[in-house]
Order: structure tokens, then sequence, then C-alpha cells
């Protein structure tokens, strides 16, 4: 198999110090509507300068790199064994290098593993054959302090008056924006699980933050609910991080998963601003990034 | 709730004398200069169960410890941050990044530790409780929030790595001492008793009711 280590070392280097276009897009067009001299205002021009101080000085954007999460689609017969020994490899050597900080944590010893290299699931990596013959690796670094404030209501749920309706959904994701208040280092994006299981609507809500912040759901009943949680979440005045103002949510991304007669769970997982995602896609010999 | 306005920028050298900190007031943007360290989740477990509340006598290394950080504490300020630290070459340490963590983490050790170490700032993101909200009045010290993620920005105001404690508990969790020419952040709670996250959530609580009290 192909030595891929500096592709995927690249990928977690521009993962980590490179905000993508449509973010910052979002941010500086935030930064307008916000009033003149607000302390709203200070806030989105300071994220706006420190992408550019991250860029200029090859530096993470944030300190707090996250947990890093690789979505890879392989071609038939790759070696998933071996990709995900490179892709481990190449996260110690990102940490070595103070692209990534050093963020596993085990658990019961509390000791930091130093190298980003904790048991199997650290960093997390799915993987699914597809039938293009590309590869395809999807990196998302989701920080601590926005994944704390992720929450999941299990309806009816009669403490915020929802039922098992999208009404009781919209219900239960304004609640979670305004519990977040500014904590999730607002202004963040949402994304919401209808449906599905504990475990698979909180991964589901989560790969969601792989989408570009101005795409809509193809339903359009669910598009119509993304666009109208965003206006409302921005509605309740929470602010940059929670310093008050009109912007408290960029986007909303709904997925909708099938689940039991019994179950009817809302998920919402919260990204930071700095929702740090980078694509690599080897085709033959050549590799790009987008 | 008065909108508060950014006003031009005041500069402040630690340590901080109280009658510097008692003028200041919400909304007030500030550039700090001198030396500050960090704390977070480990550093606050740590200093709570050791020296405040202490199960044991503390030992020699870590009283050692203690009055190092009592004397460059004086007046002055702690920071929560688990910074991204590259190990020079020839020696020493470089910041690469440092944005704040989220201070609530700290509410239930807060109070007790600004009062030990008798803090003059807390600077952090998302804001703290009522129990540092008092104990800003009675120290008196100000919470001072720093721009979440702006961690390239605020590593440019650091100027130098003084020293490292506690290292083993992994270099976030470190109490790095670092002496920061300019660092920006804004009060959003003075020690007059004012929190501009406890306006925000106000605020924000009547609108929720607002949005819930519409049914389609």
């Amino acid at each position: 198999m192909k030595d891929l280590h500096q592709a995927i070392l690249e990928l977690v280097r521009q993962a980590s110090l490179e905000l993508p276009e449509d973010v910052l897009d979002a941010l500086k067009k935030a930064g307008q509507r916000e009033k003149d001299h607000s302390p709203a205002q200070m806030v989105l021009s300071a994220i706006v300068s420190n992408a550019r101080a991250a860029r200029e000085r090859s530096v993470p954007i944030c300190q707090d790199t996250g947990t890093p999460i690789f979505y890879v689609k392989y071609p038939l017969g790759m070696s998933t064994r071996q990709l995900r020994e490179q892709i481990r490899a190449s996260v110690a050597e990102a940490t070595r290098r103070g692209f990534l900080r050093p963020n596993a944590v085990d658990s019961v010893s509390g000791l930091n593993s130093g190298d980003n290299l904790g048991g199997e699931d650290f960093p997390l990596i799915y993987f699914e054959e597809h039938e293009n013959e590309d590869l395809i690796i999807d990196l998302l670094l989701k920080g601590g302090g926005c994944e704390n404030v992720g929450a999941q209501y299990q309806l009816p749920d009669h403490s915020i008056g929802a039922g098992r309706d999208l009404e009781g959904v919209r219900r239960a994701v304004l609640h979670a924006v305004h519990q977040a208040q500014g904590l999730g280092c607002a202004p963040g994006i949402l994304g919401v699980v209808i449906g599905g299981d504990r475990g698979s609507a909180y991964a589901a809500s989560k790969k969601l933050f792989l989408r570009k912040l101005d795409d809509h759901h193809p339903e359009p009943v669910l598009a119509a609910l993304e666009h109208r949680l965003t206006e409302e979440a921005n509605q309740l005045l929470i602010g940059p991080m929670g310093f008050g103002g009109l912007n408290t949510v960029l986007a909303t991304k709904i997925a909708a998963l099938s689940r039991l007669p019994a179950s009817y769970f809302v998920t919402v997982s919260y990204m930071c601003w700095a929702c740090r995602r980078k694509r690599m896609i080897l085709s033959g010999e050549t590799i790009r990034y987008e | 709730m008065n909108e508060p306005v950014v006003t031009d920028e005041i500069p402040l050298t630690l340590p901080l004398r109280d009658s510097e900190v008692k003028e200041l007031t919400l909304g007030q943007s500030i550039r700090l200069s001198g030396t500050l360290i960090t704390a977070r989740d480990e550093a606050h477990k740590w200093l709570v169960e050791t020296f405040i509340r202490p199960a044991s006598q503390p030992s020699p290394k870590d009283l050692d410890i203690l009055a190092q950080l009592r004397s460059l504490l004086m007046g002055g300020a702690i920071y929560h941050c688990g910074p991204v630290v590259e190990k020079k070459a020839e020696g020493g340490y470089r910041i690469l990044a440092a944005g704040p963590t989220t201070s609530a983490r700290e509410e239930p050790y807060e109070a007790e530790v600004m009062q030990f170490l008798n803090l003059k700032a807390v600077i952090g993101k998302g804001g703290m409780g009522l129990r540092t909200l008092e104990a800003c009045q009675q120290t008196p010290a100000v919470y001072l929030h720093a721009v979440g993620g702006a961690a390239a920005l605020i590593a440019q105001s650091v100027t130098r790595v003084v020293d490292v404690f506690k290292l083993e508990f992994g270099v976030p969790e470190a109490l790095w001492v670092l002496e920061v020419r300019d660092f920006p952040a804004v009060v959003t709670m003075d020690a007059k008793g004012n929190s501009l996250h406890e306006q925000v959530r106000a605020v924000s609580q009547i609108e929720l009711q607002r949005l819930m009290a519409r049914n389609q």
C-alpha cells in the first residue's frame, strides 16, 4: 500500500491551522450584522483576525484541537488495518509538531498519553468501502467545550412542552441552545438528529458538521426546519461568546434516522465557530485537499 | 439590561491594585501585561484538595510550589487555559496556541481559590456563577473574558514562558507561568456584583419563553 504518512500529516495540519472558507465567510458576515462597537462585534473581529494569525504563524486556530474524527471512504481491496496504522502514526507526528495538543487522557489514571493515541477509539476512525477508486478521508476536529454542551432529549418531554413531532423537535433544539448560552463558543453550528438510538444519533449528529454551511437538506420540510431553527436560535440574543448579540448560530444541519416505535430521540451536537474540517482525496497518484 | 459598549482598550499591568479592580465595569475592553499562570481542572482540584481542604499534610514539594505560586500571584491573575506548547530544541518552551477553556467547570472551586491566593483577576470563557461573583466582590477581583478559540491571536501576546509547575498533569493541565504583553480580554463580571452572563441569560430566557409560547 502507498505510504500516506506525509499526506495524512498534511491533512491534519490543514484541518487544525486553516478555517474552512465557508465558515470564515459566515463569520465575517455575522460581524457586519452586529452593532458597531458592541462586544459581539469585537468578538467576531477577533475571531477573523485569529484565523489570519493562525495561517501566518502556522499554529493551531484553537488550542483545543479536540477529538480527531476521521471518516474514511476506501476502494475495494484497500487494507483498513494499514490505513488505521498510518492515520495513527500521522496523528502522533502531528502532535509532536504542535499541530495538535496532546488530548488523549486515560479516564481512570488521569494520565495524558502525550501523543493523542489512546486505545482503539482515540483518534476515532470510521471506515466505509465505496465503489469509487479514490480514497477520501474527511477529518473533523471537535473541541471539548462545544462537546460538553451537546444534549439528547427523549420525547415526549413535558418540561419543555415537546411532543413527538417536528414542533417537539423545534422546542428541544431551542432549549438546548438556551442551555448552552455562550459555553460552546458561539456562534456555533447545530447538528440535529431526529430519531435513531442514543448512540447512532450522536454519531450521525457529528457527521453533519462535514456539510457546507450554505447547503440545505434535500427534503423541503427539513430544509425549512433547518432555516427556522437558525433564525429562532438567533432570536435568543445570546450572541458571540454569550456576550449578547444577533449571531448565536451560524447554521443548522438536520438528519432524520429511523427509530423504534418506543423511542423518539432528538439529539443536538454543537460545533463551535472553529468548525475545523478538511477533506483529502487520493485519486490515482494525485492528492488534493478541499 | 444596559447594553455594554466596547470602550477604548484599557491597559492594565499585573499585579493589580484593589482600586484599579474596583473601577472596572462590564463591557470594558482591557489589555493585560505582566505575569499570569494557567490553571484549569486538575490545578483547581489539586489546590483545593491539597491546601484548602486537605485530607493529609501536603508534601514538601507541593508546599514549595505553593510558596512560589503565592509570590507569583500576589495581586495576580490565573488563566483557564490548556495551551499547545512547543519544546524548543535549545531548551525552554514556546506557546503556540493559548485560548481560554470553559470556566464554568471551575465554579465549585474558584471562590475558595480566589480567596486563598488573593487573586485580582480570573481569566477564561463563558463566565462563572454566583459564588464566584460574590468572591469577586469580597476579594475584590474581576472575571475577564478572553475570546474562545482565538488561540493564535492570544498566543502572540505571550512573550515568555517563565516556568511550569505540575507538568505531570499533562501539557494542557499543567500550571504554565506566562509573561504576557497586551493580552486582550473583556470585563464580563465586575467587583460590584454585576455579571454580563447573568444579564444575557435573563434576556435569552424571556426570548425562549416567547418562542415556546408560539405553537405550530
